[in-house]
Protein backbone atom coordinates (compact mmCIF):
# COMPACT_ATOMS: atom_id res chain seq x y z
CA UNK A 1 0.00 0.00 0.00
CA UNK A 2 1.50 3.30 -1.07
CA UNK A 3 0.02 6.50 0.77
CA UNK A 4 1.58 9.42 -0.59
CA UNK A 5 2.97 12.42 1.45
CA UNK A 6 0.78 13.30 4.19
CA UNK A 7 -2.08 16.25 2.89
CA UNK A 8 -2.08 19.47 5.11
CA UNK A 9 -5.27 19.78 6.81
CA UNK A 10 -5.74 15.76 6.82
CA UNK A 11 -5.29 14.27 10.47
CA UNK A 12 -2.67 11.61 10.12
CA UNK A 13 -4.14 9.60 12.20
CA UNK A 14 -7.64 9.81 10.71
CA UNK A 15 -6.07 7.78 7.51
CA UNK A 16 -4.61 5.34 9.93
CA UNK A 17 -8.04 4.45 11.11
CA UNK A 18 -9.29 4.41 8.16
CA UNK A 19 -5.98 2.24 6.96
CA UNK A 20 -6.99 -0.03 10.27
CA UNK A 21 -10.02 -0.81 9.17
CA UNK A 22 -9.14 -3.32 6.47
CA UNK A 23 -6.81 -4.68 9.06
CA UNK A 24 -8.13 -8.16 10.72
CA UNK A 25 -9.41 -7.65 14.44
CA UNK A 26 -6.63 -9.30 15.96
CA UNK A 27 -3.65 -7.54 14.24
CA UNK A 28 -5.57 -4.30 14.92
CA UNK A 29 -4.91 -2.93 17.83
CA UNK A 30 -0.72 -3.69 17.04
CA UNK A 31 -1.38 -1.97 13.78
CA UNK A 32 -3.03 0.92 15.41
CA UNK A 33 -0.21 1.98 17.86
CA UNK A 34 2.89 1.30 15.26
CA UNK A 35 1.38 2.59 12.28
CA UNK A 36 0.03 6.21 14.13
CA UNK A 37 3.55 6.36 15.59
CA UNK A 38 4.98 5.87 12.13
CA UNK A 39 2.02 8.24 10.50
CA UNK A 40 3.76 11.15 12.52
CA UNK A 41 7.02 10.59 11.51
CA UNK A 42 6.02 10.35 8.18
CA UNK A 43 4.23 13.15 8.83
CA UNK A 44 7.42 14.61 9.93
CA UNK A 45 9.64 13.57 6.74
CA UNK A 46 7.43 12.43 4.93
CA UNK A 47 8.07 8.64 4.20
CA UNK A 48 5.44 6.74 3.07
CA UNK A 49 2.92 5.10 5.28
CA UNK A 50 3.87 1.50 5.31
CA UNK A 51 3.29 -1.41 7.87
CA UNK A 52 3.55 -0.07 11.30
CA UNK A 53 4.04 -3.54 12.70
CA UNK A 54 7.56 -4.15 11.97
CA UNK A 55 7.76 -0.46 12.88
CA UNK A 56 6.02 -1.34 16.43
CA UNK A 57 8.08 -4.63 16.21
CA UNK A 58 11.54 -2.94 15.73
CA UNK A 59 10.77 -0.49 18.82
CA UNK A 60 9.97 -3.44 21.02
CA UNK A 61 13.47 -5.35 19.91
CA UNK A 62 14.88 -1.74 20.62
CA UNK A 63 12.94 -1.75 24.29
CA UNK A 64 14.67 -5.10 24.96
CA UNK A 65 17.75 -4.13 24.21
CA UNK A 66 17.42 -0.92 26.57
CA UNK A 67 16.44 -3.55 29.10
CA UNK A 68 19.69 -5.49 28.39
CA UNK A 69 21.33 -2.37 29.22
CA UNK A 70 19.14 -0.86 31.90
CA UNK A 71 20.13 -4.30 33.44
CA UNK A 72 23.84 -3.54 33.00
CA UNK A 73 23.73 -0.05 34.45
CA UNK A 74 21.79 -1.47 37.56
CA UNK A 75 24.06 -1.05 40.64
CA UNK A 76 23.13 -3.51 43.38
CA UNK A 77 24.76 -1.32 45.87
CA UNK A 78 23.80 2.10 44.71
CA UNK A 79 21.39 3.39 46.61
CA UNK A 80 17.99 5.69 45.82
CA UNK A 81 18.72 9.21 47.37
CA UNK A 82 16.99 9.95 50.65
CA UNK A 83 15.34 12.64 51.64
CA UNK A 84 14.17 13.85 55.49
CA UNK A 85 10.42 13.57 56.29
CA UNK A 86 10.29 17.62 55.54
CA UNK A 87 10.78 16.22 52.03
CA UNK A 88 7.71 14.31 52.16
CA UNK A 89 4.96 15.27 49.09
CA UNK A 90 1.79 16.29 51.27
CA UNK A 91 -0.88 15.04 50.19
CA UNK A 92 1.34 11.95 48.24
CA UNK A 93 -0.68 11.33 45.08
CA UNK A 94 -3.07 8.32 44.55
CA UNK A 95 -2.16 6.79 40.81
CA UNK A 96 -3.55 4.33 39.10
CA UNK A 97 -5.25 3.07 35.92
CA UNK A 98 -8.72 3.22 37.82
CA UNK A 99 -10.33 5.86 40.39
CA UNK A 100 -9.20 6.26 43.83
CA UNK A 101 -12.98 4.94 44.87
CA UNK A 102 -12.30 2.01 42.47
CA UNK A 103 -9.18 0.87 44.50
CA UNK A 104 -9.49 -2.35 46.04
CA UNK A 105 -10.38 -2.89 49.33
CA UNK A 106 -8.70 -5.81 50.88
CA UNK A 107 -9.67 -7.14 54.15
CA UNK A 108 -6.99 -7.46 56.32
CA UNK A 109 -7.74 -10.02 59.05
CA UNK A 110 -8.68 -12.66 55.76
CA UNK A 111 -6.36 -11.56 54.13
CA UNK A 112 -3.30 -14.18 53.33
CA UNK A 113 0.08 -13.75 51.16
CA UNK A 114 0.57 -16.63 48.68
CA UNK A 115 4.22 -17.71 47.83
CA UNK A 116 5.05 -19.65 44.81
CA UNK A 117 7.88 -20.70 43.04
CA UNK A 118 10.91 -21.76 43.60
CA UNK A 119 10.88 -21.35 47.35
CA UNK A 120 11.40 -23.81 50.32
CA UNK A 121 8.60 -22.42 52.23
CA UNK A 122 5.11 -21.83 50.62
CA UNK A 123 2.98 -21.11 53.74
CA UNK A 124 1.06 -18.02 52.71
CA UNK A 125 1.35 -15.48 55.80
CA UNK A 126 -0.84 -13.44 57.44
CA UNK A 127 -0.91 -9.70 58.36
CA UNK A 128 0.05 -10.13 61.75
CA UNK A 129 3.10 -12.61 61.01
CA UNK A 130 3.98 -10.12 57.69
CA UNK A 131 3.74 -7.20 60.68
CA UNK A 132 6.21 -9.32 62.91
CA UNK A 133 9.07 -8.88 60.41
CA UNK A 134 12.07 -6.12 61.15
CA UNK A 135 10.92 -2.84 59.98
CA UNK A 136 13.31 -0.64 57.90
CA UNK A 137 12.14 2.87 56.96
CA UNK A 138 12.63 4.98 53.71
CA UNK A 139 11.97 8.76 52.56
CA UNK A 140 12.14 8.00 48.46
CA UNK A 141 11.22 9.53 45.57
CA UNK A 142 8.51 8.05 43.57
CA UNK A 143 9.28 8.66 39.95
CA UNK A 144 6.36 8.11 37.49
CA UNK A 145 6.50 7.03 34.06
CA UNK A 146 4.40 9.93 33.20
CA UNK A 147 7.56 12.74 34.36
CA UNK A 148 5.68 13.70 37.73
CA UNK A 149 7.52 12.84 41.21
CA UNK A 150 6.70 12.74 44.47
CA UNK A 151 8.04 11.99 47.49
CA UNK A 152 7.13 9.65 49.92
CA UNK A 153 7.93 7.53 53.23
CA UNK A 154 7.56 3.91 53.62
CA UNK A 155 7.91 1.19 56.28
CA UNK A 156 8.77 -2.44 56.09
CA UNK A 157 10.73 -5.59 55.42
CA UNK A 158 12.98 -5.94 52.97
CA UNK A 159 12.11 -7.89 49.89
CA UNK A 160 15.92 -9.77 50.11
CA UNK A 161 15.12 -10.45 53.92
CA UNK A 162 11.46 -11.91 52.96
CA UNK A 163 12.95 -14.05 50.37
CA UNK A 164 15.52 -15.23 52.82
CA UNK A 165 13.12 -16.14 55.34
CA UNK A 166 10.81 -18.56 52.63
CA UNK A 167 14.06 -20.11 50.82
CA UNK A 168 13.96 -18.26 47.88
CA UNK A 169 16.10 -19.75 45.12
CA UNK A 170 17.88 -16.40 44.33
CA UNK A 171 19.41 -17.82 41.46
CA UNK A 172 16.08 -17.32 39.81
CA UNK A 173 15.82 -14.92 37.10
CA UNK A 174 12.36 -12.83 38.49
CA UNK A 175 9.88 -12.53 41.13
CA UNK A 176 6.85 -11.87 40.03
CA UNK A 177 3.82 -10.03 41.91
CA UNK A 178 -0.27 -10.54 41.57
CA UNK A 179 -2.07 -7.77 43.09
CA UNK A 180 -6.20 -7.75 44.59
CA UNK A 181 -7.28 -6.44 41.51
CA UNK A 182 -5.61 -8.52 39.00
CA UNK A 183 -2.49 -6.18 38.03
CA UNK A 184 0.13 -8.06 37.69
CA UNK A 185 4.18 -7.03 37.34
CA UNK A 186 7.61 -9.11 37.18
CA UNK A 187 10.98 -7.29 37.98
CA UNK A 188 14.36 -8.52 38.18
CA UNK A 189 16.07 -10.37 40.84
CA UNK A 190 19.25 -8.04 41.12
CA UNK A 191 16.23 -5.25 41.62
CA UNK A 192 14.44 -7.79 44.30
CA UNK A 193 17.38 -8.08 46.54
CA UNK A 194 18.31 -4.21 46.19
CA UNK A 195 18.89 -3.04 50.17
CA UNK A 196 16.04 -0.33 49.28
CA UNK A 197 13.81 -2.81 47.40
CA UNK A 198 10.95 -3.27 50.83
CA UNK A 199 7.76 -5.02 51.59
CA UNK A 200 5.66 -1.88 52.76
CA UNK A 201 3.17 -1.82 55.19
CA UNK A 202 3.01 2.12 56.18
CA UNK A 203 3.14 5.00 54.68
CA UNK A 204 4.49 7.59 56.46
CA UNK A 205 4.59 5.50 59.73
CA UNK A 206 0.64 4.52 59.45
CA UNK A 207 -0.75 1.33 58.38
CA UNK A 208 -0.86 1.71 54.73
CA UNK A 209 -4.00 3.37 53.29
CA UNK A 210 -6.48 1.61 50.86
CA UNK A 211 -5.54 4.66 48.25
CA UNK A 212 -1.05 3.36 48.67
CA UNK A 213 -1.93 -0.05 48.42
CA UNK A 214 -3.36 -1.78 51.77
CA UNK A 215 -2.42 -3.98 53.03
CA UNK A 216 0.87 -4.52 50.98
CA UNK A 217 2.98 -2.77 48.30
CA UNK A 218 6.11 -3.48 46.81
CA UNK A 219 8.31 0.17 47.10
CA UNK A 220 11.40 -0.14 44.66
CA UNK A 221 12.84 3.42 44.72
CA UNK A 222 15.47 2.28 41.59
CA UNK A 223 12.48 1.64 39.72
CA UNK A 224 9.46 3.70 37.95
CA UNK A 225 5.67 3.77 39.87
CA UNK A 226 4.05 1.21 37.99
CA UNK A 227 7.00 -1.11 38.89
CA UNK A 228 6.17 -0.47 42.58
CA UNK A 229 2.89 -2.73 42.44
CA UNK A 230 -0.02 -2.38 45.53
CA UNK A 231 -2.68 -4.17 47.09
CA UNK A 232 0.17 -7.40 46.61
CA UNK A 233 -1.57 -10.74 47.30
CA UNK A 234 0.84 -12.90 45.91
CA UNK A 235 4.35 -13.65 44.42
CA UNK A 236 6.46 -15.92 42.72
CA UNK A 237 9.87 -16.63 42.33
CA UNK A 238 10.35 -17.92 38.90
CA UNK A 239 12.70 -18.43 36.12
CA UNK A 240 9.90 -17.25 33.24
CA UNK A 241 9.29 -13.80 32.72
CA UNK A 242 5.24 -13.49 33.03
CA UNK A 243 5.64 -9.80 31.84
CA UNK A 244 2.70 -6.95 33.84
CA UNK A 245 0.17 -5.20 33.25
CA UNK A 246 1.74 -2.58 31.29
CA UNK A 247 4.58 -4.22 30.59
CA UNK A 248 2.27 -6.24 27.99
CA UNK A 249 0.87 -2.99 26.45
CA UNK A 250 4.52 -1.61 25.72
CA UNK A 251 5.92 0.25 28.67
CA UNK A 252 9.60 -0.92 29.15
CA UNK A 253 9.85 -4.33 30.99
CA UNK A 254 12.85 -2.56 33.35
CA UNK A 255 12.05 0.82 33.52
CA UNK A 256 14.80 1.67 35.85
CA UNK A 257 15.61 4.44 37.68
CA UNK B 1 41.33 5.98 -4.36
CA UNK B 2 42.18 7.93 -7.82
CA UNK B 3 43.08 11.15 -8.24
CA UNK B 4 40.20 12.07 -9.98
CA UNK B 5 37.74 10.94 -6.30
CA UNK B 6 40.68 12.66 -4.26
CA UNK B 7 39.95 15.78 -5.97
CA UNK B 8 36.23 15.60 -5.19
CA UNK B 9 36.74 14.91 -1.78
CA UNK B 10 38.83 18.07 -1.77
CA UNK B 11 36.47 19.81 -3.62
CA UNK B 12 33.66 18.39 -1.56
CA UNK B 13 35.50 19.88 1.80
CA UNK B 14 35.45 23.05 0.33
CA UNK B 15 31.89 23.59 1.99
CA UNK B 16 30.79 20.41 3.89
CA UNK B 17 32.72 17.23 3.98
CA UNK B 18 30.81 14.18 3.42
CA UNK B 19 30.87 13.40 7.64
CA UNK B 20 29.13 16.66 8.07
CA UNK B 21 26.51 16.18 5.87
CA UNK B 22 25.86 12.59 6.82
CA UNK B 23 25.85 13.56 10.74
CA UNK B 24 23.68 16.49 10.04
CA UNK B 25 20.98 14.28 8.33
CA UNK B 26 21.24 11.52 10.59
CA UNK B 27 20.61 14.44 13.31
CA UNK B 28 17.82 15.91 11.78
CA UNK B 29 15.77 12.60 11.65
CA UNK B 30 16.89 11.60 15.02
CA UNK B 31 16.04 15.05 16.78
CA UNK B 32 12.63 15.37 15.09
CA UNK B 33 12.10 11.92 16.51
CA UNK B 34 13.02 13.65 19.71
CA UNK B 35 11.12 16.14 19.41
CA UNK B 36 7.90 14.32 18.31
CA UNK B 37 7.90 11.91 21.13
CA UNK B 38 8.94 14.31 23.68
CA UNK B 39 6.05 16.79 23.11
CA UNK B 40 3.82 13.15 23.53
CA UNK B 41 5.59 12.62 26.56
CA UNK B 42 5.57 16.02 28.32
CA UNK B 43 1.11 15.68 27.02
CA UNK B 44 1.27 12.65 29.90
CA UNK B 45 1.98 15.28 32.48
CA UNK B 46 2.69 18.74 31.01
CA UNK B 47 4.98 20.98 33.18
CA UNK B 48 2.49 24.44 32.14
CA UNK B 49 -0.66 25.22 31.46
CA UNK B 50 -0.70 23.58 27.73
CA UNK B 51 -0.44 20.42 25.87
CA UNK B 52 1.21 19.61 22.37
CA UNK B 53 -1.46 18.91 19.68
CA UNK B 54 -1.79 15.03 19.34
CA UNK B 55 -1.30 15.71 15.44
CA UNK B 56 1.93 16.66 15.82
CA UNK B 57 3.02 14.20 18.71
CA UNK B 58 4.85 10.93 17.95
CA UNK B 59 3.97 7.56 19.43
CA UNK B 60 -0.17 8.11 20.03
CA UNK B 61 0.17 7.15 23.47
CA UNK B 62 2.64 7.68 26.32
CA UNK B 63 4.02 4.40 25.51
CA UNK B 64 4.43 4.25 21.88
CA UNK B 65 6.47 7.61 22.38
CA UNK B 66 8.75 6.19 25.42
CA UNK B 67 9.73 3.78 23.06
CA UNK B 68 10.44 6.24 20.16
CA UNK B 69 12.34 8.14 22.11
CA UNK B 70 14.16 5.55 24.12
CA UNK B 71 15.43 4.25 20.29
CA UNK B 72 15.88 7.58 18.91
CA UNK B 73 18.10 8.50 22.06
CA UNK B 74 20.77 5.91 20.73
CA UNK B 75 21.05 7.41 17.31
CA UNK B 76 20.93 10.76 18.76
CA UNK B 77 23.78 10.06 20.94
CA UNK B 78 25.89 7.96 18.89
CA UNK B 79 25.57 10.27 15.95
CA UNK B 80 26.20 13.47 18.39
CA UNK B 81 29.30 11.72 19.71
CA UNK B 82 30.87 10.54 15.95
CA UNK B 83 29.97 14.22 14.72
CA UNK B 84 31.27 15.73 18.49
CA UNK B 85 34.75 13.33 18.01
CA UNK B 86 35.52 14.35 14.80
CA UNK B 87 34.29 17.93 14.96
CA UNK B 88 37.10 18.51 17.56
CA UNK B 89 39.60 15.98 16.15
CA UNK B 90 39.87 17.64 12.64
CA UNK B 91 39.50 21.21 13.85
CA UNK B 92 36.53 22.37 12.18
CA UNK B 93 34.87 23.24 15.03
CA UNK B 94 37.86 25.63 15.81
CA UNK B 95 38.15 26.97 12.34
CA UNK B 96 34.66 27.25 11.84
CA UNK B 97 32.91 28.55 15.20
CA UNK B 98 35.50 30.03 16.31
CA UNK B 99 36.03 33.47 17.18
CA UNK B 100 32.84 34.71 18.06
CA UNK B 101 32.77 38.32 17.95
CA UNK B 102 29.88 40.21 20.33
CA UNK B 103 30.71 43.11 18.01
CA UNK B 104 30.36 40.87 14.96
CA UNK B 105 27.09 39.10 16.33
CA UNK B 106 25.26 42.36 16.86
CA UNK B 107 26.52 43.77 13.07
CA UNK B 108 25.66 40.34 11.59
CA UNK B 109 22.27 40.33 13.18
CA UNK B 110 21.30 43.63 12.05
CA UNK B 111 22.39 43.40 8.47
CA UNK B 112 20.75 39.75 8.08
CA UNK B 113 17.61 40.89 9.54
CA UNK B 114 17.16 43.97 6.86
CA UNK B 115 18.20 41.19 4.54
CA UNK B 116 21.31 42.63 3.88
CA UNK B 117 23.86 39.88 4.89
CA UNK B 118 25.83 38.36 1.94
CA UNK B 119 26.33 34.37 1.37
CA UNK B 120 28.59 34.61 -1.44
CA UNK B 121 31.03 31.99 0.55
CA UNK B 122 28.89 29.26 2.04
CA UNK B 123 32.29 28.39 3.68
CA UNK B 124 32.84 30.88 6.28
CA UNK B 125 30.26 31.20 8.83
CA UNK B 126 28.73 34.90 9.67
CA UNK B 127 29.58 35.87 13.49
CA UNK B 128 25.15 35.14 13.88
CA UNK B 129 25.30 31.61 12.50
CA UNK B 130 28.60 30.89 14.68
CA UNK B 131 26.88 32.05 17.48
CA UNK B 132 24.01 29.75 16.61
CA UNK B 133 25.68 26.56 15.70
CA UNK B 134 27.89 26.91 19.04
CA UNK B 135 24.40 27.27 20.87
CA UNK B 136 22.62 25.00 19.20
CA UNK B 137 25.57 22.47 19.74
CA UNK B 138 25.49 23.11 23.74
CA UNK B 139 21.78 23.02 23.48
CA UNK B 140 22.40 19.09 22.17
CA UNK B 141 24.81 18.48 25.01
CA UNK B 142 22.45 20.07 27.59
CA UNK B 143 19.46 17.92 26.32
CA UNK B 144 21.11 14.85 26.54
CA UNK B 145 22.85 15.23 29.90
CA UNK B 146 19.48 16.76 31.47
CA UNK B 147 17.45 13.49 29.53
CA UNK B 148 20.11 11.05 31.20
CA UNK B 149 19.68 12.79 34.68
CA UNK B 150 15.35 12.44 34.43
CA UNK B 151 16.23 8.87 32.99
CA UNK B 152 18.59 7.75 35.59
CA UNK B 153 18.27 9.38 38.77
CA UNK B 154 19.31 7.13 41.13
CA UNK B 155 21.87 5.22 38.75
CA UNK B 156 23.37 9.22 37.77
CA UNK B 157 22.15 10.80 40.48
CA UNK B 158 25.36 12.57 40.64
CA UNK B 159 24.37 14.29 37.27
CA UNK B 160 20.75 14.80 38.47
CA UNK B 161 22.22 16.69 41.58
CA UNK B 162 24.00 18.99 39.52
CA UNK B 163 21.25 19.86 37.80
CA UNK B 164 19.08 20.65 41.29
CA UNK B 165 17.23 17.60 41.40
CA UNK B 166 14.98 15.55 38.98
CA UNK B 167 12.10 18.07 38.86
CA UNK B 168 14.49 20.62 37.99
CA UNK B 169 16.03 18.66 35.53
CA UNK B 170 12.82 18.07 33.72
CA UNK B 171 12.68 22.18 33.14
CA UNK B 172 16.05 22.30 32.17
CA UNK B 173 15.05 19.41 29.39
CA UNK B 174 12.04 21.05 28.24
CA UNK B 175 13.89 24.83 27.82
CA UNK B 176 16.65 22.53 26.23
CA UNK B 177 14.26 21.07 23.61
CA UNK B 178 12.56 24.65 23.54
CA UNK B 179 15.70 26.21 22.41
CA UNK B 180 16.36 23.70 20.48
CA UNK B 181 12.81 24.04 18.32
CA UNK B 182 13.68 27.74 18.04
CA UNK B 183 16.83 27.13 16.21
CA UNK B 184 15.04 24.67 13.79
CA UNK B 185 12.48 27.43 12.85
CA UNK B 186 15.38 30.03 12.63
CA UNK B 187 17.53 27.31 10.52
CA UNK B 188 15.30 25.87 8.11
CA UNK B 189 13.60 29.31 7.41
CA UNK B 190 17.01 30.25 6.23
CA UNK B 191 18.37 27.71 4.61
CA UNK B 192 14.75 27.80 2.26
CA UNK B 193 15.88 31.45 1.92
CA UNK B 194 19.54 31.06 0.80
CA UNK B 195 18.80 27.59 -1.49
CA UNK B 196 22.40 26.96 -1.54
CA UNK B 197 23.19 26.31 1.62
CA UNK B 198 20.56 23.49 1.03
CA UNK B 199 22.43 22.47 -1.70
CA UNK B 200 25.46 22.29 0.20
CA UNK B 201 24.31 20.46 3.16
CA UNK B 202 22.75 17.60 0.78
CA UNK B 203 25.55 17.90 -2.31
CA UNK B 204 28.59 18.99 -0.45
CA UNK B 205 28.96 22.64 -2.35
Amino acid sequence: MRQPKIIPGVDPKLLIKDAARLMPDASRRGFLRGAASLGALAFLTGCDIIDGDTAEGVLRKVSAFNDGAQAALFSRTKLAPEFPESAITRPFPFNAYYDEDEAPEVDGKSYKLEVAGLVDNKKPWTLDELHALPEVSQVTRHVCVEGWSAIGSWQGTPLSEFLKRIGADTRAKYVWFKCAEGYTNTIDMPTALHPQTQMSFKFDHKILPRAYGFPMKIRIPTKLGFKNPKYVVAMEVTNTDKGGYWENQGYNWFSGL
Amino acid sequence: MTAETMTMTTAEAAIHPLWVRVCHWINAVAILVMIGSGWQIYDASPLFRFEFPRAIALGNWLGGALLWHFAAMWVLVVNGLVYLTLGFATGRFRRKLLPIYPSQVFVDAKAALTFNLAHDDLSRYNAVQKLLYTGVILCGALIVLSGLAIWKPVQFQELTALFGGYDVARYVHFFAMSAIVGFLMVHVVLALLVPKSLRAMIAGR
